[in-house]
């Protein structure tokens, strides 16, 4: 699964050992999810979005598009 | 690999965890050794002695089984992954090698009886690959 948290860590300047500080994980944790080894699980997904003040899937992309949310977002 | 602050934070509780698996591991092995060459070595065979042993042992290994549950619920979710993938894969190898080893004894394919000590050996030597492989893959 792709991800923006390179990114959005990098925007804050926060390291990977910060980052897992704060969403209670290990570094090695953090930087599976960053290059995409390991796909996070709902309750840290969540917690991560929460975080970054974003959405999950402002942060997490599956890489398929679903027509329906699509419809309901538009809408 | 020099380990970061925030690691050290984070697995606090995973570390305490460790300390008492091994605490617990290390007396269930002195008890079980207690209780096979105790009857030998101490008590010259008094089978009072021996079943309290056994069940003393038999006690050790439940709380080492509980500290095991302890520390695998204080690991984070890859660490979890990558020691379930492990489990699963020693826990295959233990059962195809075990019956194995059993048909190989029955059938007198091998010379002397199958040990269970030899299962205990394999099932912990491919916990520790598989376990040695599954961070690899994560790092």
């Amino acid at each position: 699964m792709k991800n923006k948290l390179k990114v959005l860590r990098a925007k804050r300047d926060w390291t990977q050992a910060r980052l897992a500080e704060a969403l209670d994980v290990t570094r090695q944790t953090i930087n599976a999810i960053e290059t995409g080894k390991f796909d996070p699980s709902l309750p840290l997904a969540f917690r991560t979005a929460r975080l970054f003040g974003l959405s999950i899937e402002d942060i997490f992309d599956d890489g398929a598009a679903d027509p329906e949310t699509s419809e309901i977002r538009s809408t | 690999m020099i380990e970061s602050n925030s690691d050290r934070v984070g697995r606090r509780h995973e570390k305490r965890a460790t300390v008492h698996l091994a605490a617990w591991t290390l007396l269930w092995l002195i008890t079980l050794a207690a209780a096979v060459l105790g009857p030998r070595l101490i008590w010259d065979g008094d089978t009072r002695f021996t079943t309290l042993a056994v069940f003393i042992n038999f006690a050790a290994g439940v709380g080492m089984v509980l500290a095991n549950r302890r520390l695998f619920r204080n690991l984070d979710e890859l660490q979890q992954k990558v020691q379930l993938e492990a489990m699963a894969t020693s826990l295959g190898v233990g059962l195809v090698f075990g019956f194995t080893y059993s048909t190989l004894d029955q059938t007198n394919l091998i010379s002397g009886d199958a040990e269970i000590g030899a299962l205990a050996i394999v099932m912990g030597l491919t916990y520790f690959i598989a376990t040695m492989t599954g961070l690899r893959r994560y790092r």
